[in-house]
């Protein structure tokens, strides 16, 4: 059975603008929110999962999306460092929840900056890490060290595509979704070199965080809106589950950035 | 050249970082040389490289620094200068590094300072308040100063000449000989003055009284009356010549327009500086009324500085004669920020002088009758000077027919004056 973390988004909404997606004069919807928040947990517990959820606070609009709380490897819990100052609040929750639930908390050392599963997924063996808008490639070196596993940095180009896991998404058999322009010339080689077959998600969609998505084995949760993506992967032979989340894209994030994987391996 | 040390570690072959960074370099006007690379044995082991970045520029290094830190560049620290204090008044410390005329930076608190000016056989005072870096001579050696000692952290930009043969710089790239076409060469110089002075640069003139002597002091006069000397540097010959010219129409007495000696000529000159001094100098004279033409006349019309330096054989001197020869080292020093090119002419030991104070981006021509001058000044250090084995008069006469008029008046495309007859 997976496991997730989630926080339900009693306190959500476009308080400060850290990426292109928020603006605060384009606020989220409060009740639509927490619709399309509710309508997630119940498409993932109904696949299976175990929804953890996490106490929301106020002032911390943002603690919402889960992923970027840290990496769990394990019984191990990287807590994230995050650049901007407006979501430093929340890593005291992060840290507090997976210390309480028995986890070794692992923190970066100073200056290191990484936001979680946002900038770090596993594709087959091999930890992608994206670096440059919010994760610097520095910390990169040391999840390499800390975990002895090959990391693949790519560096993030569209402001856009902030995080990598808005613009690339790993998939069980090693393959992955992804939209190349999200990366440098670099970038698209490595990631091409390191996975075994690569679904292309057209601009329009990516720009709909069709990359932002859940993957459960053979079911993948994604935002609606995207049915060039859905094709492809029914024919590969997933099952796609389309969910409105427009209230969240509002501030950049979508399905994947509402859930941590606990563990990721 | 400028470089840096910078480091790679992680995954960078499988990340393809180090073929980036390499690349990003090259991109951005750098370079770079492998010191070592370590590659993982094992799939999951980091790999390392070490990497010596250059760039033409500390500005171009910065950006590259900054660009590569990106991409997980970590920085090899560079070393600080060392630094001595003067242990009297006039000595710099054991060990002192001693300056070129090259472009100078130091290491100094973490980044790097300019030294100022680039003159040659000098010390580097340090003033840890303001960071600067000044290039020093002994007799500005104060006790206690901070002095650059060893090589350490201490860079030379060496000045390269372009070899795009645009200009009589580059077209005389290399040495003198009193067997090139002339006057194709005094064309570019020609128009390299009028380029000059367009892009507001500052033109030194160093002279000897042969200027005078060969009848070439009113071709001088007209340049200067026409704005493209700033700066005149002489001796007490060249203006107490230049004034019993004035005065008398003889240069050492010889009458310049016959070539005749004049009778009793050789008091001329005595006689020229007893005026000037009994009117309390040349500029005074000049406000009196009393000189009327000539190079120093019309230095003190147009007001173009001039210092003139004494020597152990001069006559007179002249008032404005400075015969203190470190207060004219100072003098001169202080006028010269700024200068952009300089013409030295008919004067071996003023043009030496002059050149061991001139940083070597200065663009330096000496014209001598004699080919060991300018051979003497590139061997002394001011390399970049460039020469050309002529009599004066001839040489100014052709030039100032080229420069063709005054510097407000040649518009900027204005072709070079034909030869003149």
């Amino acid at each position: 059975m997976r496991r997730l973390l989630l926080c339900p988004p009693d306190y959500y909404g476009i308080e400060y603008e850290i990426n292109p997606w928020m603006r605060r004069t384009r606020n989220a919807e409060p009740g639509l929110a927490c619709v399309q928040w509710k309508a997630l947990c119940d498409t993932l517990r109904t696949l299976g999962c175990q929804i953890d959820l996490l106490a929301p606070q106020p002032g911390l609009p943002d603690l919402v999306f889960t992923a970027n709380a840290g990496l769990v490897i394990g019984r191990r819990f990287i807590l994230s460092s995050f650049r901007h100052k407006e979501r430093r609040g929340e890593e005291g929750h992060f840290e507090r929840w997976f210390a309480e639930h028995g986890f070794e908390v692992v923190k970066l050392p100073p200056k290191l900056i990484f936001e979680g599963e946002g900038d770090g997924l596993f594709c087959g063996d091999v930890l992608f890490c994206g670096y440059r808008f919010r994760s610097d490639i520095q910390s990169h070196l040391f999840l390499t060290e800390l975990l002895h596993n090959l990391v693949v940095s790519v560096e993030l180009v569209d402001e856009r595509f902030y995080h990598l896991d808005t613009c690339f998404c790993p998939l069980p058999d090693g393959s992955a979704i992804w939209f190349p322009e999200a990366f440098d010339g670099y970038g698209q080689r490595a990631i091409r070199e390191h996975c075994a077959s690569l679904i292309e998600v057209a601009r329009e969609e990516a720009v709909h965080f069709a990359c932002n998505a859940i993957v459960l084995e053979r079911d993948i949760v994604l935002p609606d809106g995207c049915p060039g993506l859905c094709r492809l992967l029914d024919k590969a032979g997933y099952r796609t589950h389309e969910l409105p989340m427009n209230e969240f894209i509002k501030a950049g994030g979508a399905c994947k950035c509402l859930a941590l994987l606990v563990p990721a391996r | 050249m400028f470089s840096e040390q910078i480091e790679l570690r992680g995954h960078i072959i499988d990340s393809l970082i180090l073929p980036k960074v390499l690349d990003e370099i090259l991109g951005r006007g750098g370079n770079f040389r492998i010191l070592e690379v370590r590659i993982g044995q094992e799939r999951t082991d980091p790999s390392f490289a070490r990497i010596e970045v250059s760039g033409p520029s500390p500005e171009i290094m910065d950006d590259l620094v900054r660009r590569l830190r990106l991409h997980g560049a970590e920085l090899v620290c560079e070393a600080d200068v060392q630094l001595a204090p003067a242990p009297a008044e006039g000595v710099f410390p054991e060990d002192f590094y001693v300056t070129t005329n090259q472009q100078t930076f130091i290491h100094f608190n973490g980044r790097w300072v300019e030294v100022r000016p680039a003159i040659m056989d000098s010390g580097i005072a340090v003033d840890r308040g303001p960071q600067t870096a000044t290039a020093l001579k002994f007799c500005d050696v104060r006790k206690g100063m901070e002095f650059v000692v060893g090589h350490r952290g201490v860079r030379v930009v060496p000045h390269q000449r372009s070899t795009a043969r645009t200009d009589a710089f580059e077209f005389m790239a290399s040495n003198i000989s009193s067997e090139k076409p002339k006057s194709a060469v005094i064309r570019e110089m020609a128009e390299e003055f009028r380029k000059a002075k367009r892009a507001g640069g500052k033109v030194l003139v160093v002279g000897g009284p042969a200027i005078v002597h060969t009848g070439a002091g009113e071709h001088l006069e007209k340049l200067i009356a026409w704005g493209y000397v700033d700066l005149l540097f002489a001796g007490n010959a060249l203006a107490a010549h230049d004034i019993e010219h004035a005065l008398y129409g003889t240069s050492l007495g010889v009458y310049l327009r016959e070539g005749a000696v004049a009778e009793e000529g050789h008091e001329n000159h005595m006689r020229a500086i007893n005026t000037i001094r009994a009117a309390g100098g040349i500029a005074a004279a000049v406000a009196k009324g009393v000189l009327r033409q000539g190079v120093m006349y019309q230095c003190v019309r147009q007001k173009t500085g001039f210092v003139l330096a004494g020597s152990i054989r001069d006559d007179g001197p002249l008032p404005e004669v400075i015969t203190d020869a470190l207060e004219a080292q100072r003098a001169m020093r202080a006028q010269l920020v700024g200068v952009t090119h300089a013409l030295m002419m008919g004067t071996m030991l003023h043009s030496i002088a002059v050149g061991n104070m001139l940083p070597a981006s200065v663009k330096t021509i000496c014209v001598d009758i004699n080919p060991s001058v300018v051979t003497k000044l590139a061997d002394r250090g001011t390399f970049q000077a460039i020469g050309l084995v002529t009599d004066l008069e001839p040489f100014l006469r052709e030039l100032t027919g080229f420069v063709g008029g005054p510097v407000k008046e040649v518009k900027a495309d204005a072709p070079v004056a034909a030869l003149p007859a």
